[in-house]
Formats: structure tokens, sequence, C-alpha cells
């Protein structure tokens, strides 16, 4: 049994230490598994903030990751054939950098997240899941009958955009900001979970009643979370389609939602490395099991069943010796 | 646009609406009764849809087929709530959530490796085959009539079992208080996995009912499952009455606003555009109706008040 804060370290360094690895080796490969895997993590670092801290089982999270990466797919779209993007009268330039397009998905990934999340919070308890699954669909429908953006085919990104002073084509250099931005918003996370909005949202988790009775809206704080998270996995798609350099239907499907929960709860749930670890093992899992077999996903799928049934603090759980305390 | 056109969309709608009643009817009893979601019960409409193409491929007889499509799902049924669910009903939803959700993932690629990729085929029976014409002149194939005919008649026969029956009490009772009935000396785990069956039993004959007028192929029961999620959330979640209007109520909104709405911008937007946007607007209709829902009642049309 280890100490928590010094296996968070131990998981950073790792996932530091492979790529560099990789490097010395010489697998590319390598890092762009790694890549993924910061890029999985921080999508799912998002979904942790609603789902462990505020208790929010969105099953609907693929709708931030989705809208992030056509938040990238348009404006590259634009940029590329050189066609201004017309919105309501206004005629703008698509872009290949980097920072605007984050900026942008995950605006429109919070604007978004704050117009599900006020019909959706109305509810609670399985209403909610029901409910966010449902809203996920409703945009997967979209994007596949949203034939100026390539319909179900998606769209292809010939160039990865741009960030000043860094090749991102290079690996290396693309791994290196996906992981700066994971350790950005892991920072961001352990902040906000310490404040008293932290508190005040897991208190909401917890007993909202008692919540109100000391002055505080508690659905007020469970939205405002839920913003948070979208933006966050908003950004996460940004970069998935990044680099994939492709952007489809697929990213707003549901299998993607329940696979963003399956990170979380593999690592653990409302720790903060929770979707590190799980998107690590994921990613390991996946490239592992599926080059024994086509038919991985009935590993995971045990694999899963024995950590809900068994193993209720994930793998962090495990290695701390804690049972969460959570959900 | 003529009369005849629009009664036949009705119609499909319907038909539509009764299939998605069989899953929601059980989706809905084992959330009423057991307070469990379970996103395995598309798995259970496949198991259906599979064990009947399997059978009608080797014995030439639909009604066997449907028969196997019962058996096959009640037991897959039977055995998982015996193995993992029965686990899972003092979790919290989100345990449910995913062990459920894992179940998907050792479904669908357990038949994948057992079936292959390539969707299989269930043909409609000879007898159903072909076109009937109903007074005013409709001509609507028959094996669509009797799907509305089979979906009204379980509607029928579930009220008589819940209403009527002794068991129907039990699963009444289990719903507002299962330490009472249990002290009562009723057995609630051989109840739970009965009404389980019930539910998987239920989902399995749609998968065959409509495997017969699409492809039998894996993953063909997780749509069918969000859809019947929107229909129990409209519905309200325990309310066999509430699933069946929202059924209905989905069915109808779904086949008729994608025949109905290109042609209804096509009044004001030239084509192309009119062709786009209606699709796109027809497939998201339902989850707006569910929005429209909620606003006015969170818990559903005849969900329990909060």
């Amino acid at each position: 049994m280890i100490s928590e804060r010094y296996l968070n370290a131990l998981v950073l360094l790792a996932f530091l230490a492979i790529p560099v690895w990789a490097i010395l080796a010489d697998e590319p490969f390598t890092i762009t598994l790694a890549t993924r895997a910061a890029i999985l993590a921080l999508a799912a670092v998002g979904l942790n903030i609603a789902l462990g801290i505020g208790g929010l089982v969105s099953l609907g999270h693929a709708v931030f990751f989705g809208i992030g990466g056509y938040a990238m797919g348009i404006l590259a779209f634009h940029a590329q054939t050189y066609t201004p993007l017309e919105l309501g009268g206004l005629s703008l330039a698509g872009t290949k950098s980097m920072p605007v397009v984050w900026v942008v998905a995950m605006i429109t990934s919070a604007l978004a997240a704050l117009g599900i999340g006020v019909l959706s919070l109305r509810t609670t308890g399985v209403y909610f899941i029901m409910i966010t699954l449902a809203f996920g669909q409703m945009f997967f429908y979209f994007a596949i009958s949203w034939s100026a953006y390539g319909g179900e085919d998606g769209l292809s990104i010939y160039v990865r955009n741009e960030f000043p002073g860094i090749n991102t084509l290079v690996p290396i250099q693309f791994f290196g900001v996906c992981f700066v931005i994971l350790c950005i918003a892991l920072y961001l996370n352990a902040r906000l979970a310490a404040s008293p909005f932290g508190l005040a949202l897991n208190a909401s988790r917890q007993v909202p009643a008692r919540v109100e009775a000391v002055g505080l809206n508690p659905t007020r704080i469970k939205l405002l979370a839920f913003v948070i998270s979208g933006a966050l996995t908003g950004l996460a798609g940004a970069l998935f389609a990044d680099l994939n350099r492709f952007v489809s239907p697929t990213m707003f499907s549901w299998q993607l939602s329940g696979e963003l929960i399956v990170l979380v709860i593999l690592g653990g749930v409302g720790r903060l490395m929770g979707p590190v670890v799980g998107a690590a093992l994921f990613v390991v899992l996946e490239h592992w099991l599926g080059g024994l077999t086509e038919f991985w996903h009935i590993f995971l799928g045990a694999i899963l069943l024995v950590i809900v049934l068994f193993a209720r603090g994930g793998v962090v759980g495990l290695l701390t010796g804690k049972e969460g305390a959570h959900v | 646009m003529s009369a005849i056109l629009i009664l036949e969309q009705v119609l499909n709608g319907i038909q539509f609406g009764v299939m998605l009643f069989l899953m929601a009817a059980g989706l809905t009893l084992i959330f009423g009764v057991m307070g469990l979601i379970n996103l395995a019960h598309g798995s259970l409409y496949m198991v259906g849809a599979f064990a009947a193409a399997a059978v009608a491929g080797a014995t030439g007889s639909f009604l066997l087929a449907l028969i196997a499509a019962l058996a096959a799902a009640a037991l897959a049924g039977a055995v998982i709530e015996m193995v993992v669910i029965r686990r899972l009903y003092a979790s919290a939803h989100l345990d449910q959530v995913l062990a459920t959700f894992a179940l998907i993932l050792v479904f669908s690629e357990g038949t994948r490796w057992v079936f292959g990729s390539f969707p299989l085929f269930l043909d409609i029976p000879d007898v159903l085959a072909g076109p009937v014409t109903l007074p005013g002149g409709i001509e609507y194939p028959l094996y669509r009539l009797t799907l509305i005919a089979i979906g009204l008649a379980i509607a029928a026969g579930l009220w008589w079992l819940i209403e009527r029956t002794r068991i129907g009490i039990q699963i009444r009772a289990g719903e507002n208080d299962r330490e009472m009935i249990a002290a009562l000396g009723v057995d609630i785990s051989r109840l739970y996995t009965l009404i389980f069956a019930l539910g998987a039993a239920l989902a399995g004959l749609a998968g065959a009912l409509v495997g017969a007028i699409q492809s039998v192929q894996v993953g063909m029961g997780e749509p069918v499952l969000i859809l019947a999620f929107v229909v129990i959330v409209i519905g309200g979640i325990g309310s066999i009455k509430g699933a069946f209007i929202g059924a209905i109520l989905v069915g109808l909104t779904d086949t008729l606003g994608g025949v109905f709405l290109p042609p209804l911008f096509k009044l004001f937007m030239e084509p192309s555009a009119a062709t786009q946007t209606g699709s796109a607007l027809s497939s998201m209709l339902i989850y707006l109706l569910m929005s429209l829902v909620l606003i006015w009642r969170p818990t559903g049309l005849f969900g329990a008040r909060a």
C-alpha cells in the first residue's frame, strides 16, 4: 500500500518517462499511444469533475468531446479550403492556430453544457442518466445528417494545426503540448476540489438539502460544475481531432460516453489521478488485448465487471488500500 | 399528400411504437420493481433476433423461431440476473450503468465471435407476406399489421398480468415495499429473476419480430434501447401505462416527422436545403419532444411525483 500523493507523482513521472524511452528506442507509435492516453485522460478529468465530485452520472459527455472535435474540424476545414465561415451574417476566416481552436472548443462546449445542464438538472438519478444519453444521441444524429461538414463520413484535416514555437507534426512535441495541458487541468482540478466551490459541490452530491439549508443553491453549483466539466472534455475533443486529423460523428457516439465513464471508474471515481490511471490502462489494454484478439472488448467487459463488483475504488483505490468513499 | 399516405404512415408509426413498447415495458418494470437501470436490455433484444434467425435458418419455421427468441432471451436474462444483476440492486446507479455497459461489451463481441460481423436475414413467413386491403382502400403489409396486433395483445396481457393476477399483486407490492412483501413470505429473489426474465423475453420477442423487417446484426439493440429510454422518460419511469403511451407517441413522432418535415420545409426553403434541414430536424424531433415533456413534467407523464 502506498500513499495516494506518492502514487500520483509516480503516475505522472511514468507518463513522462514512457515517451522519452520511446524516443531513445525509436518507437514513434508508442508516443502516439501515450498522446492518445493523455488526451483521453484530459477528457476523463473533465468528466470526473461532474461525476466524481458532483455525482452527476452523465452518459452524454461525448457531446462535448464531439463539439470540441467539430470546432477544430470546422475551423481547420475553412482554413484549408480558404472559404469563409458564415455565421448568421458574420463572415469569419478559418484558422489553423491551436490556441484559437482550443478557446473556441471550450466556449462552444461550455455553452452546450449550459443548455443541456439547465434541462437535465431539473431531474436527478436515473432520469439524469437517460436524459444526458438522449442528448448525446440528438447531437450524434445531427452530426450524421449535417452534410456540409461531411455528414456520416466525417471531415479530414490534412495538416495538424499549429502552435507558436512548436512543430506539432513531430510526435513528441505534440505529446508535450497535450501533456502540459493535462497537467494544467489536473492542477486546476486539485485547486477546484479544495476550494469553497469544490467543497460545496461535494456537499451538493452528498446532501443537497443541507446545502440548501445553509443558503446555497445546489442545482446552480452542479450546473457550474457541469459547464466546467463540459469545457474540459471539449478541449480534449479538439486535441483528439488534431491527433487523428479527422473528425466524424463517432466522436458523439454513446459508446464513447460509456468509455469515458469507464476510464474514470477504472482508475477510481473522484480521485485526482483516477482518470489518468484509467486512460493509461485503457490504452494499454486496447493495444495489448487488441493485438491478441479481435474481440478484446469481451475481456474489457469482464475486467469492468470485476472492478464494479469487487474493487469499488478502482486501480488507485486498490493501490492505496482505500475503498472509494464516493458516489 | 393524400389521406391514404398519411394513414399508412400513422400505421407505420403505431407499429414502431408497439415494438418500442415491448422494449420499454421490460425496462420500466425492472426499474420500477428493482430500481435498476439496465443498459444491457438492448443486448437481450439482439439475443432474441439472433436466436430467431438461427432457428429459422435451421428449421424454416417462423413460429419455432419466435419461441426460440423468447426462450433464449428469457434464459439469457435469468442467467445475467442471477450472476451479475443481483449484486447490483443495492448499488449506486453509476455501478449499474457500468456493469450493464460491461455486459453489452461481452454480449456484442460474443455474438460477433459466434455469428461473425455480417448481418443475418430473417424472412417474413409466407402466410404473413404481401399486403392486405384495409377498409378505405389502403394497401398495407400484413406482417406489419400483425406486429401491431401482437404488440397490442401483449400490452393487454401485461395489463391483465399486473392488475388481475397474484404475481401482479406481488410485482406491484415489490414496487412499493420490498421488505414488507419479503416478510409476508414471498421469495423476493425468485420474483426478481422472474420479472427480469419476463422483461428479457419481451425484448427478445421484439428483436425477432423487428428482425424480419430489418437485418439482424450486432449492435442492433442499442439504438432501440436508447429510444426505449426516451419512451420511459416521457412516460414516467416505472409506469407501464406511461411506457405504452410514450411508445406510441415516440413511434408516431419519429415516423411522421421523418416523412412530413422535409416537404414541410420545402414550402419556404429551396429543395436541397429543405431536405437536409428537414431530415436533420426529424432525427432530433423525439429528443425535442422529450425535453418539452421534461420541462412540463420532470418525472414524465405518468411518473410518481417527486
